[in-house]
């Protein structure tokens, strides 16, 4: 590992958070500004840490903390792009924790032991890129929905702090989590079907034996109903939200209880 | 160079008194105009608001002796009596005024705490005397100075981000739902002065369809025509309700005027998109069950009214940082002041110095006889080397003295000590 870049992500990461509580709590349009560059900044130099792990042309799936790496680089990339498609920084504050205890965990943790799953090849790399890139666009709506949540029952309550008139107002949060599940449900939906062709390339046939596929199938209709009901007369607001929660609740137990436990192909992604 | 200040505000006037010396702006021109033509300012800017009419000036003498007659001009000028305006005048000088000024520009001397309005105000002012050519170096520096702290404070501080009325406290929640309201609708009902601040809000936000709905249509015709909004007829509620975003109403009735099945109706046939009420009516407005409803957000007098009164307590808490960052450029702006003093003294002393030097020659050195010509220039040569660097030693100290109490003081005792009362003016 090449201290220089982990230092430098760190270094980046570390103070873009500070400019987006900053943001949050002052108001300061410069703050907020450079919370976002050094959020790119922060982005460059981790793209160049998963390269030093990885080597270059792959994905680092080979190994749980690759794959926790490359999942807080896309959720950052997530975020970035909701943020200048939105202009909306308030969230910011928010979001950079999990970034930083995803990369941390990654890179400081000690290495895996287990050996790494004999699979290889640009279709595969693409598979596991594009599904990792849905759970992290899925745990971004989970975080808005939970703000959105928050932000609801102080406003029904009538007991207004400080930080609320910063936050994004409600139906900008709800429209930022319905573009964060789009994102989500089509490299959920690219990324599978590039699983299947794989899988087909080495067996010549379709397997449907490991229960990732159930549960993927399940966090890819729970998901398209949220993003369904989430404009309908009956769930649009706090339901949909409640909804959107739940469901990550199901991509959790994806990521941990299944990849380790249930799985024979699944364990790092 | 000296700064006087003249006038009065909200503290120390009342509304009857401030009315009758306020000025409008051509008689802010006229009245600056004649400030200067009678020889009572040199500089003059005239700063009035509907809480205060000052006029800001530099006088061709000390400041002590214009600020009477400066009195005697606003009394004149508008026609009041003098014992009218006793005891509601206020005088500033120096720093005093300039500490003043400052304090105004931020917000912090207006009737409501950290008021943005007063900050344009300030501006227009200075921009109508500055083209009329009422102002000068001093003024310009002083009014530059002060729309930067206005500018600072509103910026690094949150005493102006805060709403402090009902109206936008309001508007301000119904941003936390929807954001920008450019595209949204709202429905008013009732046409007395509390509608009219909200819908004046609502305007300020560009909001796109304003619907006013009201017990007499001529009152709601003619709040729809001041703001460009439509009249509904009393009690068209299934036309009315299922439109708006905001509802906001104020109207004197005994009972309940929106009931929660009106509402519930009205949510069923908006898709359950989110409803902002105001309930500024006392009894009030809408039936207390409405709240309850998924997706609307009731908002009653009380509601508003503390989320004010927080407001003015955070606006509060800012006033200490506001302070400092006057009190920097009060500091600033005197050390300027003190350091084009500074110049002004060098020079009066030079010229006092060479006359001296002058007549010195001319009484002793031109009656020894047995000095050539080229003697005579050599010694005027050495005197003026000798002048030069007892004139500049000093300004060079006192232009690098940082403790600015001390340089201006010292400024002041050169002046006092070396120089005539003529040379000082």
């Amino acid at each position: 590992m090449n201290q220089v870049f982990l230092i430098s992500t760190v270094v980046a990461y570390s103070l873009s958070f500070a400019l987006y509580v900053f943001f949050l709590k002052a108001g300061k349009v410069l703050a907020g500004r450079l919370a976002t560059l050094l959020l790119a900044i922060g982005l460059v130099a981790h793209y160049f840490a998963l390269l030093e792990r990885s080597g270059p042309h792959t994905v680092p799936y080979h190994d749980l903390y690759g794959s926790m790496s490359l999942f807080g680089w896309l959720l950052a990339l997530t975020y970035l792009v909701l943020e200048l498609y939105h202009r909306q920084r308030s969230v910011g504050a928010l979001v950079l924790p999990f970034i930083l205890v995803f990369f941390l965990a990654a890179h400081l943790a000690p290495a895996d032991k287990l050996s790494p799953p004999d699979a290889h090849g640009p279709t595969f790399a693409f598979h596991v890129a594009l599904n990792i890139l849905a759970y992290s666009a899925f745990a971004l709506s989970f975080v808005l929905s939970l703000i959105f949540l928050i932000e609801e029952r102080v406003l029904r309550s009538h007991k207004l702090g400080d930080v609320v008139w910063r936050l994004p107002p409600l139906e900008l949060l709800e429209r930022m989590s319905r573009s964060s599940v789009l994102i989500g449900l089509v490299s959920i939906t690219i990324g599978t079907s590039f699983g299947f062709l794989w899988v087909y390339r080495l067996s010549s046939k379709y397997s449907f034996y490991d229960p990732k596929y159930a549960i993927t199938l399940l966090v890819l209709i729970l998901y398209a109903a949220y993003f369904w009901l989430a404009r309908t007369t009956a769930w649009r607001g706090a339901r949909a939200s409640k909804l959107c929660i739940f469901n990550f609740v199901i991509v959790f137990l994806s990521f941990t209880v299944v990849n380790f436990y249930l799985s024979h192909n699944h364990r790092f992604f | 160079m000296e700064i006087v200040l003249v006038g009065l505000n909200h503290r120390t006037a009342p509304v009857e008194v401030r009315e009758r010396v306020s000025f409008t702006v051509e008689q802010a021109r006229r009245a600056a105009e004649e400030l200067r033509t009678r020889g009572i300012l040199e500089e003059t800017l005239v700063l009035s608001t509907c809480n205060r009419s000052e006029v800001y000036g530099v006088p061709p003498e000390t400041s002590h002796e214009c600020a009477p007659g400066l009195s005697t001009f606003l009394s004149e000028f508008h026609s009041v009596r003098p014992d009218v305006l006793n005891g509601s005048l206020y005088h500033h000088y120096d720093r005093e005024a300039v500490q003043h000024l400052f304090r105004v520009a931020a917000g912090l001397d207006s009737m409501m705490l950290g008021e943005a309005e007063i900050l344009g105000q300030v501006r227009e002012a200075y921009r109508a005397a500055h083209e009329q050519g009422a102002t000068g170096p001093v003024l310009n520096r002083l009014f530059q100075g002060a729309l930067e702290v206005g500018k600072r404070v509103r910026s690094e501080t949150e005493l102006g981000t805060r709403p402090m009325s009902v109206a936008s406290a309001g508007v301000k929640l119904a941003e936390r739902i929807f954001g920008k309201l450019h595209d949204r609708s709202a429905l008013v009902l009732g046409a007395g002065t509390i509608s009219e601040q909200v819908v004046a809000q609502l305007r300020d936000r560009r909001i796109a369809h304003l619907y006013v709905m009201n017990r007499s249509l001529d009152r709601a015709d003619a709040l729809a025509k001041q703001y460009g909004g439509e009249v509904l007829g009393w009690g068209e509620w299934e036309k009315a309700l299922p439109m708006p975003d905001v509802i906001v109403s104020s109207v004197a009735t005994e009972e309940a005027v929106l009931r929660r099945e009106m509402i519930e109706h009205a949510m069923a046939r908006r898709a359950n998109r989110a409803l902002f009420l105001m309930d500024l009516g006392m009894p009030r407005n809408i039936d207390a069950a409405v709240a309850k409803l998924y997706n609307v957000y009731v908002y009653n007098m009380d509601d508003l009214s503390e989320i004010v009164e927080q407001n003015r307590h955070a606006r509060e808490n800012e006033v200490p940082k506001a302070e400092t960052i006057v009190d920097e450029h009060v500091g600033k702006f005197l050390s300027w002041q003190a350091s084009v003093e500074l110049v002004g003294l060098v020079n009066a002393l030079r010229t006092r110095m060479r006359e001296d030097r002058a007549q010195f020659i001319h009484s002793r050195v031109e009656s020894i006889r047995h000095l050539t010509e080229a003697d005579r220039a050599h010694v005027e040569r050495l005197m003026d080397e000798m002048l030069e660097s007892l004139v500049l030693e000093p300004a060079q100290r006192l232009r690098g003295e940082r403790d600015l109490r001390r340089k201006i003081q010292n400024v002041e005792a050169l002046r006092d000590l070396f120089l005539s009362n003529r040379e000082k003016s």
